[in-house]
């Protein structure tokens, strides 16, 4: 089985997120960046279903070089091989068109994604790329499991789940429950040095959306502290102050 | 030119975040001097489709196909598509819901039409452009994110905009969408749990952390969520630690919700449970540690132990409720 994981690089989510350039730039200044949460999840599902020989995971990133430690992560995890597309990843559309060209002639049967990366929280890339590829796609899954042919997965619904059944190849946007984060051994750190990492040049891709400012939300009022028996009051505050019950 | 909403269905009805998605049609509609097109998949009655129109929709497409009875992202973006085709529309609205999320991707594929994913507000629409307000980095932060293709298409987030009259009596036409397609998922099973409100469209939630001390106290906090009519939800470590499960958790790398009023009860507000729920309309903490963060972020708090607090809180309730 030859899987394919899509990978970003984003802020450690302790980050205090700032601004540059009149609000239009991230400031990555002092920012630790690690792999996306979500795309940990994918990556160790992928090595869980292909452990014992039963088959091959490539991990692949669109961005630029400051990214390698975080390529070199997925490596240490337990990926066989890496791809980084050595280009800006300007929007999901784009990102998303850069993974397809990679990937069209490569017999991929299986390509998985974290459901959204936590940054810009879009979730769109998984979505795109099944598109790109003509494969099905399913978004946010909380379970995967290999059905001969087919995966057989669980989507969240509202108030719900769906279980579906889905015809390889296929793309699959991964949250949590879908496989418990690796942690990498001292021996995947030593052997992620020496995997191979491909550093291909961008195709000419459309970008659909830039950010042209970001804001940061208004700041809330100081809290109004009650004692442990006001209860009532509390009640009472939410009813003709805040207006929320 | 129009602006096509596509409504979900559950079970033939529609929820909340259905009138939202229409009323934020509507008023983009207006600005642009066009019509709304509610597009909806399923077997909704006549009655329940009118409903669409107490909120704007000047024309309601249904669809019922025998290869849209189950859900596809693949068939019903091509649906979607295809209804936004022939109406002549370029502005696409759906619900940033979960099947929302499988949708619109494929859907922006298929027109090649730029996605503002998890809107906030109406649109800017001023000097040609188009700029709408998201929530990014988890809640943390907006970005107003320029579309710079014709077609446009924006997902709503649930609880983000308010339902809004503007009656209109809409005609009904059954839409019956081509659909060149070979299905490769099936859905096998639907699993509900109907007597629970989903947690992202919830307008209250009470949310429990470690100072709960342990699942077994959860009906304390369940018995409040029942009074108040609320969803119930878990921090990161209760999830962590198998108290609850993962689909309850909110925070930065579990759900991001917008209720109206937040209670967070023996959480202490570590900075990825806030970019979860910052944007919360009203929060109030319970938490026996008055130097806890989350009291930064709360407009109401009490200082003290949650298992003492909580069925005091559920009394006191029930008797505003009588």
């Amino acid at each position: 089985m030859k899987l394919l994981v899509c990978i970003s690089n984003v802020p450690d989510t302790t980050t205090k997120v700032t601004f540059t350039d009149n609000n239009t730039q991230f400031n990555t200044a002092g920012v630790q960046f690690i792999l996306n949460p979500y795309d940990e999840i994918a990556l160790s599902k992928a090595i869980e279903l292909t452990e014992g020989g039963k088959g091959t995971v490539t991990v692949i990133h669109v961005g630029e070089a400051s990214s390698e430690p975080t390529i070199r992560k997925a490596l240490a995890i337990g990926a066989d091989d890496a791809v980084r597309i050595n280009t800006y990843p300007h929007d999901a559309f784009f990102v998303a068109s850069q993974i397809a060209d990679y990937a069209r002639d490569k017999n991929f049967d299986l390509i998985l994604t974290g459901r959204e990366s936590i940054d810009y929280n879009n979730a769109l890339v998984a979505g795109m790329l099944g598109e790109l590829l003509s494969l099905p796609s399913v978004s946010i899954i909380k379970k995967l499991k290999i059905d001969g042919t087919a995966i057989e997965v669980e989507r969240e619904i509202e108030g719900g789940k769906e279980i579906i059944t889905v015809d390889l190849p296929a793309v699959a946007g991964c949250s949590e429950g879908v496989a418990e984060a690796k942690i990498p051994n001292m021996r995947g750190i030593m052997s992620a040095r020496t995997k191979p990492l491909e550093i291909i040049e961008a195709t000419a891709s459309e970008k659909l959306t830039h950010v042209v400012e970001y804001t940061n939300p208004a700041p809330r009022g100081a809290v109004t502290l009650l004692s442990a028996g006001e209860t009532e009051k509390l009640v009472e505050l939410l009813h003709t102050e805040a207006k929320v019950i | 030119m129009a602006v096509l909403v596509y409504i979900e269905q559950v079970e033939g009805q529609f929820k909340k975040s259905a009138f939202e998605t229409v009323s934020y049609a509507k008023e983009i509609a207006k600005v642009l001097n066009t019509q709304t097109i509610a597009f909806t998949i399923g077997n909704a009655s006549d009655d329940v489709l009118k409903t669409l129109g107490i909120y704007g929709a000047d024309k309601i497409l249904t669809a019922k196909n025998e290869e849209l009875k189950s859900f596809s992202n693949a068939a019903y973006a091509s649906a979607i598509a295809e209804a936004a085709n022939q109406e002549n529309a370029d502005i696409i609205i759906l619900s940033n819901s979960f099947s929302g999320k499988g949708l619109t991707p494929t859907l922006s594929v298929k027109l090649n039409a730029g996605v503002v994913a998890g809107a906030v507000e109406l649109p800017r629409m001023e000097g040609g452009k188009f700029i709408v307000k998201k929530f990014a980095f988890s809640g943390k932060v907006f970005a107003s994110v320029e579309v710079s293709t014709a077609k446009k298409i924006i997902s709503l987030n649930p609880n983000s905009y308010s339902i809004i009259e503007s009656a209109t009596s809409p005609t009904i036409e059954v839409f019956n969408p081509q659909l060149n397609i070979e299905l490769k998922t099936r859905v096998k099973e639907v699993i509900r749990s109907t007597d629970k409100v989903p947690l992202p469209e919830a307008e209250i939630v009470v949310s429990g952390g470690r100072g709960l001390k342990g699942p077994e106290n959860w009906n304390i906090l369940e018995d409040l969520a029942e009074a108040l009519g609320a969803a119930t939800a878990c921090s990161k470590p209760v999830s962590d630690a198998g108290w609850r499960p993962h689909e309850e958790h909110v925070g930065q790398t579990g759900i991001v919700i917008s209720p109206n009023l937040y209670l967070a009860v023996g959480i202490s507000g570590a900075i990825q449970h806030l970019a979860g729920v910052s944007s919360s309309k009203t929060i109030v903490a319970i938490n026996k540690d008055p130097e806890a963060p989350i009291f930064k972020v709360a407009n109401y708090g009490i200082v003290g132990d949650a298992l003492e607090i909580l069925p005091k809180l559920t009394q006191a309730i029930k008797a505003f409720k009588g």
